[in-house]
């Protein structure tokens, strides 16, 4: 058996520095990342990174930020397993690998220039956010744009501060509502479904764009599809377990596709029908 | 370069054990009752001319079991990308899996490549052999195609009695067959022999299932939702021993082993299966192929739906090592006939 350095691989990771790291929530932190030599690390919003501590493992993790942050980019990660346990331990200064970005993100170019519509449920505004970020910074190049955000309690918001920016900005109807409320909530109560009836768009030039958790897809789509938004128009972003990133190792398989490689963001004309997608 | 050539069978050793002097030569092996597997061999006697598919098929040579894909210093966080090869010579390669090789190769050589297999596989010498006849009821070559040689080797032998007649298909193939000096140019009669052979086959081989090559991929496309695979939920003990021994089945996982010093380590690539509970099961415990009926049907879609849309052919290469396998008896011929009968 002969064993050599490969100069080009596909596993080799991008040393990364922690420029920030906070807690978000009681379960999921925030961190600021550049990667090292000033490399941007020049990703489309909806794309997501392989983040690699050595010995340790590798976990596939969105990309929170829009790409007009050339510098830095943001991730927000849950602890749920082993590779997010080690990170959630890590702080500013720590070092880590990147590898990517991967996958096909939100087609912006599609996009620009027609109304939008976002709705995040739960933990589904950390890739949205690349995209709605984005759409902030570019502003004057997209029509109207809707934000419906909703989680479990007021204590899961993400993104807090930002958040409250968007709500004031005039040029985004934003609106967000919570499962259940505690007693300093003063927004909407119920479930993110409760708030796309009311919004006022035209379907023929909006695009609605949905990420969260599995459960949450069935019930916003329909609610969607009933303001008759074209399947063509409507973007998902879906969620599978991942090893490789690069098509090859089989865990992210959604039917024919390739979460990693075709996703993970698929229009619902893609994928609808497509029992082991939705 | 002549085409075919003929080595008198008394010669096999003489030429495996010239090969085996200058570099590895794996070759079928007996191992106990109709158990055969490919291994290392250094003279021809070794060699089971007549074997049924081998328990792991040649995917072992380009998709080991375990290979290392980076190696890493912590204190320095530095990580190398890692390729580990060898050289050597298959011999014995039945056509269903030299189209199983095919099939990897599309697989890995897909962008992005995958350049650790793409540097392995071309280190590899392929010598196939023919099938004069059936290995055994599990096979069913026929009706995917792979009962005749359709390439994907350097040599390819044919068993005729006291010769084998020999197809020179790549220029490795034969400078293999100079170097050994004991072919001699094939003859009319030989070749005549050959053809013989294969007329021979067409009748011997017939579809093994009751549809035919074309009807399987619209089969399988209308059958994700069939009775068959509740059935099979019931039957399968999710041990992956179908996904293994598949020549085609290329699923792996990625993890990290730190050395015991605890700053030095690996990354490495193992081969993963699908019919395991947790492979696509993601952190927060939504797993998406929960359910067995749902993993068989996600390994057989993989075999006879996917990849025809994606590469346009069967991967499913019929050697019936899935079949033979399987402790709770799932028979691929009796899953595809079940589907057919009740087209749901």
């Amino acid at each position: 058996m002969k064993r050599i350095e490969l100069k080009e691989s596909e596993y080799i990771v991008m040393p990364a520095k922690i420029l920030e790291a906070r807690m978000m929530t009681a379960q999921e932190k925030y961190f600021k990342i550049a990667l090292e030599g000033g490399f941007s690390l020049d990703h489309e919003p909806g794309q997501f990174v392989m983040v690699s501590l050595l010995g340790i493992g590798e976990a596939p993790i969105s990309i929170s930020s829009s790409p007009t942050k050339r510098s830095y980019f943001e991730l927000v990660v849950r602890n749920a397993g082993k590779v997010t346990n080690a990170l959630h331990k890590m702080e500013a200064g720590d070092s880590l690998g990147i590898r990517g970005p991967f996958g096909r993100g939100f087609p912006v170019q599609i996009l620009e220039g027609n109304d939008l519509l976002f709705v995040a449920g739960g933990l589904g505004i950390v890739p949205l956010r690349s995209l709605i970020n984005f759409v902030i910074d570019n502003r004057r190049d997209f029509g109207k744009v809707h934000i419906l955000l909703g989680c479990k309690k007021p204590a899961d918001l993400l993104f807090a501060d930002e958040i409250k920016e968007w709500d004031k900005r005039l040029d985004v109807n934003f609106n967000c509502t919570v499962d259940k409320a505690d007693p300093d909530w003063k927004g909407n109560i119920g479930l993110i479904t409760s708030l796309i009836p009311g919004v006022n768009l035209n379907p023929k030039r909006t695009f609605a764009v949905v990420v969260g958790p599995p459960i949450m897809y069935k019930f916003v789509l329909i609610e969607i599809l009933k303001k008759e938004i074209p399947e063509k128009q409507i973007y998902v972003s879906l969620e599978r377990h991942m090893k490789c990133g690069i098509g090859k190792c089989g865990h992210c398989q959604i039917a024919q596709y390739y979460c990693c490689k075709d996703g993970p963001v698929f229009s619902y004309d893609q994928i609808k029908g497509n029992q082991e997608a939705l | 370069m002549q085409q075919f050539t003929i080595l008198q069978k008394k010669d096999l050793d003489a030429f495996i054990s010239a090969l085996a002097q200058s570099q590895k030569v794996v070759a079928p092996v007996a191992r106990g009752y109709n158990n055969f597997s490919f291994s290392e061999v250094s003279s021809g006697k070794e060699i089971t001319l007549k074997y049924i598919p081998t328990i792991l098929p040649p995917k072992k040579y380009f998709l080991p079991t375990q290979e290392t894909l980076t190696s890493y210093n912590k204190r320095e966080n530095a990580l190398d990308a890692i390729l580990e090869y060898e050289k050597m010579i298959i011999f014995g390669v039945h056509t269903c899996d030299l189209a199983g090789i095919q099939c990897l190769n599309m697989v890995f050589a897909d962008k992005p490549k995958d350049i650790n297999y793409i540097v392995r596989k071309n280190k590899i010498a392929i010598i196939g052999l023919e099938c004069n006849d059936y290995c055994d009821e599990y096979a069913s070559c026929c009706v995917v195609d792979n009962h005749l040689p359709n390439g994907g080797y350097d040599l390819f032998f044919t068993d005729l009695g006291d010769i084998f007649i020999v197809h020179i298909n790549t220029m490795l193939g034969d400078e293999l067959v100079n170097k050994a000096a004991v072919f001699k140019p094939a003859d009319a009669k030989a070749l005549r022999a050959l053809e013989l052979l294969r007329e021979k086959k067409r009748s011997i081989f017939k579809a093994e299932v009751k549809v035919k090559h074309e009807d399987l991929k619209p089969l399988f496309d209308r059958s994700f939702e069939h009775e068959v695979w509740k059935d099979l939920d019931k039957r399968c003990v999710a041990c992956g021993n179908c996904t293994n021994v598949c020549p085609t089945c290329y699923c792996f996982d990625i993890v990290d082993e730190p050395n015991l010093d605890l700053n030095t380590g690996a990354r490495y690539r193992r081969w993963d299966s699908c019919q395991n509970e947790p492979f696509a099961r993601v952190a927060g415990n939504e797993n998406f192929r929960k359910e067995r009926s749902q993993r068989q049907r996600h390994r057989y879609m993989r075999k006879f739906k996917y990849p025809v849309d994606k590469y346009s052919r069967y991967f499913c290469t019929g050697c019936g090592r899935c079949s033979r396998t399987c402790m709770a008896e799932i028979r691929l011929k009796e899953t595809i006939n079940e589907l057919a009968k009740g087209a749901k």
